[in-house]
């Protein structure tokens, strides 16, 4: 299902945002995926129908109008809940939309329901939710990546053709590469977080999840842009990404492959990699990201550090889940509410990311990562003086089973081993589909790009996806 | 031997904004509970602060004003605490790179001014407001986000009443600014107070952080208290631990909070949600041309202009609005004698103005008095053409109903006497009247002259020039005496 299809059935009079509506919503109650946590009927349904008037006035808004799209839990949609994958949240309703939400409603979308997600996208396999795993929609037995499963499954099993994840370590792109769908992670401050519950805002980015690259263009040109309410957006205005996607050339690019990505890899993965890199006009060279072996370390003790203070508002006083004993002292109330109201992961996070704060611990750890943060993203400025692009699979396997890497924290950690280095550099980078295993599990391959170029690495990925 | 008391003040002023620090909200003192609120200052999930340029340029007024470097980047943090009325879990402040450094503020002592060094001035947000009952804890959040700055003198401070000056001088200079109303009922401007004790020359002793102290007043009798309290474990050969407690207005006495040992780490790091704060020249440049004359400048040059005492001068400068008033009154003053009038507008200005104004409980600011009225009183007083008693009534009518002096005077008759004629009438009269108070006056009984003085005053209803009256009142009985 693509969007550029849809938009031309919609326009020609072969289908109604309404008939497409129903298809996702009914789609959508009767998978067995858990990729949705809420489905709107009733305001999918409204929405559709406004955009089908609007068209048949000719109020048309764009490739979006009409489109049914699924939006991840970590956004706010206001009157509908919004529980970021924890029962902390449960039955929480935002008063407000996030501004990404905003958007696609003004755009013309139809949304019509949240996708499930690990507890806080805190995760790289969407076991951590606390409504129940995304099963794979190839092999339910595994897992669909995450933290934002639910959004590619719902794209993957042709639910919707669009959704929203979100970013901090690779969120977007790790389960669209495990699904076999396109995702992308915009420069950090090209979309606004607005309304995007934070896990660790100087990492999270809002990203597009598409069955093809120019479905996922589409998307980012709506979201994408400055910002009032959030002054980490960039005021640029953004290149529009679906032209370069439709018309991506055929000039040559000079594409780095990172040494340091290569060990360690299985020959099947690597054999992968080199084909999906034959595309005319690439020219593959070897690049150095020397600080690459302290990304994951590096990574976990910010997100984590900041992910402590971000959660520190789920208290129980306000919103969310308060758990409050006869004779409870406040003290009671914040551990008792906070204990039963997170699960095992977000615990183990912000207990790390307290202890990097910590007095006295603060420059071994947050200090410490802080520079090596700089140092990273130091490597990709100095690998950009060379090359156009840097390329690696973006998933060092495909979909693994349910339950394989729960016990191992470090191991499911090292998954994101590709996707963390360039959000710590704040680069966009986009996962695309070059392919399946025996099991027919889907590879992805990821493209990073210089800060703000999201349009030539759009036309990058639609040569990519071309030359399948 | 005797004590020395080390203070330093952390004065905490609401800066005069419309709306909060990183929202839209109203900053209105006295709203129904929880109204001035929005998802940012509600710490609702997914909220972002953006920052309000009001507020950045109000601090680097005070900045300027003080001589502080007003640093071009400066960076916000998280200080990361639970408490009920703090609604995201932490408070955004600024920790390693405040918005200004250095700087000082003069103060008036025994020995003459004193600076007051600064340590930082840097901006955060407030918290809600707790109240707590039997039935459990309220919050209001109308409070959370309001914008402040946090200003931090060094330990300069060697007395409860340099502490109290300090205070004060604070508390004038962000009022002249604008930078605050200052209000300390609405606590608008509070304290906090680090105290120690040593023998003088000595090395620091070990401190103990005040909290809560919201007024002039409380701010001495809380020093106080605290030196009394660690001479007195000294003298007994206690060792004092560094600790926190909090005044208690009530009991007059400070409460302890917590050591230095059990004090919370706040985890401060770099607020990810704002990019580092960076003021371009133009905002620069304009909070610098819209830097009003400073209190000190301007007291300065009313002595040299007018050639005002010194403490005429400080107590004029003491409010801006009192200030621009007196400045305005000033300008009014044309031709001969503008140093004598502008003496006798500053004795009524700091006299019946100050009076009035406390008495009727009006703000400097509205004062009701037209400028033009009081240089026409005094010039009719300076003139002898009315006498001082005829001038309050002058004041009161101009304060109450306004209009021209001359005119009050000229309707009411009140012009004053200083013909010979009619004195010499009237003191004739008077000691016709009082034949048993004469002779006890030629008796020797001098001190009856005040009595004769009085009866002829009022018998000319109060308009003669005493002068003038003195003169020939002495003169006849002088007469009657040979």
């Amino acid at each position: 299902m693509n969007l550029r299809a849809l938009g031309a059935d919609l326009r020609a009079g072969a289908t109604t945002s309404r008939a497409l509506t129903l298809r996702a919503l009914d789609a959508a109650e009767a998978t067995t995926t858990g990729a949705f946590l809420t489905v709107d009927r009733e305001g999918a349904l409204a929405a559709a129908d406004v955009a089908d008037a609007g068209l048949a006035q000719g109020a048309d808004h764009g490739p979006l109008h009409g489109v049914p799209v699924a939006v991840k839990d970590n956004l706010c949609t206001e009157g509908l809940q919004t529980t970021c994958g924890s029962r902390f949240l449960e039955g929480w309703i935002a008063p407000y939309d996030a501004t990404v939400v905003a958007k696609l409603r003004a755009a013309g979308a139809v949304v019509v329901g949240k996708t499930n997600m690990d507890e806080f996208a805190m995760g790289s396999s969407n076991e951590n939710s606390a409504y129940g795993p995304v099963r794979h929609p190839v092999d339910p037995t595994r897992v669909p990546g995450g933290s934002s499963g639910g959004s590619a499954v719902a794209v993957a099993s042709g639910i919707v053709p669009l959704a929203l994840g979100s970013d901090t370590g690779g969120s977007v792109r790790q389960p669209a590469a495990l699904c076999g769908v396109v995702g992308l992670r915009p420069t950090y401050g090209r979309v606004s977080r607005s309304g995007l519950i934070a896990f660790a805002s100087s990492l999270d980015q809002v990203g597009p999840v598409a069955s093809d690259v120019a479905g996922a263009a589409a998307l980012y040109d709506v979201i994408a842009g400055p910002d009032p309410l959030d002054s980490t957006a960039s005021e640029r205005p953004p290149a529009h990404a679906l032209e370069a996607a439709l018309a991506p050339g055929t000039e040559p690019l000079r594409v780095g492959l990172p040494t340091q990505y290569l060990d360690g890899l299985t020959s099947e993965a690597r054999s992968v990699l080199d084909a999906a890199l034959a595309v005319p006009g690439f020219e593959v060279v070897p690049v150095d990201l020397p600080h690459t072996e302290y990304a994951v370390a590096t990574y976990y003790v910010l997100a984590s550090a900041e992910a402590s203070s971000n959660l520190a508002r789920f208290d129980g006083i306000r919103y969310g889940n308060r758990v409050q004993a006869e004779g409870a002292s406040l003290q009671d109330v914040y551990l008792d509410s906070r204990t039963a109201g997170f699960g095992p992961e977000v615990q183990r996070r912000i207990m790390l990311g307290t202890f990097a704060l910590s007095a006295g611990f603060f420059e071994a750890y947050f200090g410490k990562a802080d520079r090596a943060r700089r140092a990273i993203a130091a490597d990709f400025t100095a690998a950009f003086e060379d090359v156009d692009l840097i390329a690696s699979l973006t998933s060092p396997t495909t979909a693994f089973p349910l339950g394989a890497r729960t016990a191992d924290p470090l191991a499911m950690y090292l998954s994101d081993i590709f996707t963390i280095p360039s959000a710590l550099a704040g680069l966009p980078s986009i996962s695309v589909p070059v392919g399946e295993d025996d099991a027919g599990l889907p590879w992805g391959l990821q493209l990073t790009a210089p800060a703000f170029a999201e349009a030539p690495l759009f036309a990058a990925a639609a040569r990519v996806e071309a030359s399948r | 031997m005797t004590w020395e008391a080390v203070i330093g003040l952390e004065i905490h002023a609401q800066l005069k904004t419309a709306s909060k620090m990183f929202c839209g909200c109203a900053t209105t003192y006295g709203a129904e509970p929880n109204r001035q609120t929005c998802p940012v200052c509600l710490g609702l999930p997914g909220s972002l602060p953006a920052v309000n340029r009001r507020a950045v340029e109000l601090a680097a007024t005070l900045g300027l004003a003080v001589g502080a470097d007003v640093h071009r980047r400066s960076v916000f943090a998280r200080k990361n605490y639970f408490y009920p009325d703090l609604p995201k879990g932490y408070q955004i402040s600024q920790s390693e790179h405040p918005l200004c450094t250095g700087g000082a503020v003069s103060i008036a002592t025994d020995a003459g001014a004193k600076d007051v060094r600064l340590e930082r001035i840097h901006l955060e947000e407030d918290a809600g407001k707790s109240s707590h009952a039997a039935g459990g804890s309220l919050v209001d959040l109308n409070r959370a986000g309001t914008p402040l700055v946090e200003i931090v003198s060094r330990p300069d401070m060697r007395s409860p009443d340099e502490a109290i000056a300090y205070m004060k001088a604070v508390h004038g200079l962000v009022r002249w600014l604008g930078v605050s109303d200052g209000n300390m009922e609405e606590g608008s401007l509070r304290c906090d107070a680090n105290v120690s004790v040593r023998r003088p020359g000595e090395p620091f002793g070990v401190r103990t952080e005040l909290k809560n102290i919201n007024s002039f007043r409380y701010v001495g009798q809380a020093i106080r208290y605290e030196m009394k309290r660690q001479i007195a474990a000294l003298e007994a050969g206690e060792v004092l631990r560094q600790e926190t407690r909090t005044w208690d207005p009530p009991s007059g006495t400070s409460v302890f909070l917590r050591t230095k040992e059990t004090s919370e780490d706040y985890r401060y790091f770099p607020e990810p949600d704002l990019p580092p704060l960076r003021l371009d020249d133009a905002l620069l440049d304009a909070v610098e041309a819209a830097l009003p004359e400073l209190p000190g400048a301007r007291a300065d040059r009313l002595v040299d202009d007018l050639g005002l005492p010194p403490y005429d001068a400080g107590v004029l400068t003491a409010d801006r609005a009192l200030a621009d008033w007196f400045e305005a009154c000033v300008t009014g003053l044309q031709g001969p004698d503008r140093e004598a009038r502008a003496k006798l507008l500053s004795n009524w200005t700091m006299g019946e103005v100050l009076r009035r104004l406390k008495e009727d409980g009006i703000e400097p600011a509205d004062l009701p008095l037209d400028v033009a009225g009081l240089v026409r009183l005094v010039d009719l007083v300076h003139g002898k053409a009315i006498s001082h008693p005829i001038a309050k009534q002058v004041f009161d009518v101009l304060w109450t109903e306004g209009g021209d002096p001359e005119a009050i005077v000229d309707a009411r008759g009140w012009r004053q006497v200083s013909d010979a004629g009619p004195i010499d009438d009237a003191v004739r009269a008077v000691i016709a009247d009082h034949p048993a108070e004469l002779e006890r006056y030629l008796g020797g009984k001098k001190k009856l002259f005040g009595f004769f003085m009085g009866r002829t005053m009022g018998r000319l209803e109060g308009k003669a020039n005493p002068k003038v009256v003195t003169e020939r009142l002495r003169a006849a009985l002088s007469d009657l005496e040979s």
